[in-house]
């Protein structure tokens, strides 16, 4: 039990310091009208592959975006709610990428 | 030892909805034993990717077993997302060439109707990466419009530029009483349909149906004595990829399809001139432009060109055949079932059997089963023998 409070605390510390340190470019996007279950309530919405700086690509949801987003776009990491999941509905979090604010 | 096919057999992609999923294969099993003329197997295989998830079903090789009537045969099933049916071919050869075994049976068999909508597609992610796509509301359609935005950006092609891959499919499909939709499709309807994950559609992706496929595989001695004709399984390989498209150098790039083909081909001696048509994967047109690219029919961002003009290229009669029997995006989808359908369909083509999609004579052609965005390949070459 203390391990696992203490991974989660690393991680929530990593993503509350992430909306600041953790920026990339969308290297391909797609707007999801079909969602799987679990994500109905938020179609439609954009998944992204996001090229972070040191060239990794991520897999994560866009957010706070317009419906004009594109490739090349400049986007930062934020902490959202991901999905709720059973039937206690406990929320899922992690990561989205949201446009970097000018 | 070599190894040949000696029985094949398919059902209708359908809705398949009074049936059940160990029916639906031993269906599909029974006409392969008829069309062998042999009831007996040393071994089956079974290629299945959701039985767990869509149907609660488990352990089909036991399942299936029973209900063809073959009991205390070795029997499991193969998974590799919706490459089961291909792995299972695979494994099917391997037993047969080592010696291990005689003959095996392999069925391909999905039911996917069960469930519908959100659910079946929260069900079919089970072939994606779990923690890192999946948690974030990925779809495989998802990460193939993904892949396709990112084509069309890099080299600049436009949506109606994929349109004559699903025109040649449906067109070929029209005329096979199994394929699930029969339509044809009319240049300038592809790019009007309704959007799934941009820029992939309706006309784009092929349709999730359940459906059972079988073949019989003995070794080629067994082989000449059993049916006139048999067909030789000459090549035969599997490569994997990352899972995730996050995790590759070059998205673009499908290296799965590249290895299995090469040591397919060098398997069976031969270059790619010497095929007569292929089935490939297209469970998404970029699907097929990627794969043609991979093979080396087309260098890296001119796969779409054969879909040009409406696919005649790549017609029953074109230069490259490719789904002559509607492929996955007519004939349909019914996941762990498709590797062993382009099996059967090619089987079929090799002994001048396919009727109205006949490629005429055929003698070697490529079959390659994919479980998601490339992540597994399972390549197959089927050559025809005697005169």
């Amino acid at each position: 039990m203390n391990d696992g409070g203490k991974e989660l605390s690393a991680v929530v510390n990593r993503a509350g310091q992430s909306s600041a340190a953790v920026r990339g470019t969308i290297y391909s996007l797609t707007r999801v009208l079909e969602p799987p279950a679990g994500f109905e309530a938020q179609a439609p919405y954009f998944l992204a592959l996001v090229q972070l700086e040191d060239g990794q690509l991520i897999t994560a949801q866009l957010t706070d975006v317009d419906a004009d987003a594109e490739i090349g776009d400049r986007v930062e990491m934020v902490t959202r709610k991901l999905t709720t999941d059973g039937r206690r509905g406990m929320i899922v979090y992690g990561y989205k990428f949201r446009p970097v604010l000018k | 030892m070599r190894v040949s096919i000696v029985g094949a057999g398919m059902i209708p992609v359908r809705e398949h909805w009074s049936t059940g999923l160990g029916d639906l294969a031993a269906e599909a099993g029974e006409l392969a034993q008829r069309d062998a003329d042999l009831k007996q197997v040393d071994a089956l295989y079974i290629g299945n990717t959701y039985g767990a998830s869509f149907n609660q079903q488990a352990q089909l090789g036991s399942l299936v077993a029973g209900r063809l009537g073959l009991p205390g045969v070795e029997s499991f099933t193969c998974e590799a997302g919706d490459a089961s049916g291909g792995a299972a071919l695979r494994a099917g050869y391997l037993a047969v060439a080592s010696g291990a075994v005689g003959s095996a049976m392999v069925i391909g068999v999905e039911k996917a109707t069960d469930i519908v909508g959100s659910a079946r597609l929260a069900a079919r992610n089970v072939s994606l990466d779990a923690d890192y796509e999946s948690v974030n509301g990925a779809t495989l359609t998802a990460m193939a419009g993904l892949l396709m935005r990112r084509y069309m950006h890099e080299y600049g092609v436009g949506l109606s530029q994929f349109e004559g891959y699903s025109m040649n499919a449906h067109r070929n499909g029209s005329r096979n009483s199994c394929a699930m939709y029969r339509n044809q499709l009319r240049s300038g309807a592809f790019v009007k349909a309704p959007m799934i994950a941009d820029p992939v559609n309706l006309f784009d992706s092929a349709p999730d149906g359940d459906g059972a496929a079988a073949v019989i595989l003995v070794n080629a001695e067994l082989a000449a004595d059993l049916v006139p004709r048999p067909v030789a399984v000459s090549g035969s390989a599997l490569a994997t990829d990352s899972l995730m498209l996050q995790d590759r150098i070059e998205p673009l790039k499908l290296p799965a399809v590249t290895r299995s083909t090469a040591a397919s081909l060098k398997q069976a001696g031969l270059g790619l001139p010497a095929l007569d048509a292929l089935e490939l994967h297209d469970a998404f047109t970029i699907l097929t432009a990627l794969s043609l690219e991979a093979i080396g029919f087309s260098e890296p961002g001119r796969g779409w060109e054969w879909s040009e003009g409406g696919g005649d290229r790549i017609g029953i009669s074109g230069e490259l055949p490719l789904s002559s029997f509607g492929g996955l995006k007519s004939r349909g989808n019914p996941a762990g079932a498709t590797g062993v359908y382009q099996a059967v369909e090619a089987a079929l083509q090799l002994t001048g059997r396919a009727g109205e999609n006949q490629v005429h004579g055929a003698r070697h052609i490529l079959i390659q089963n994919m479980g998601g965005l490339g992540a597994t390949v399972a390549t197959h070459v089927l050559s025809a023998t005697g005169e």
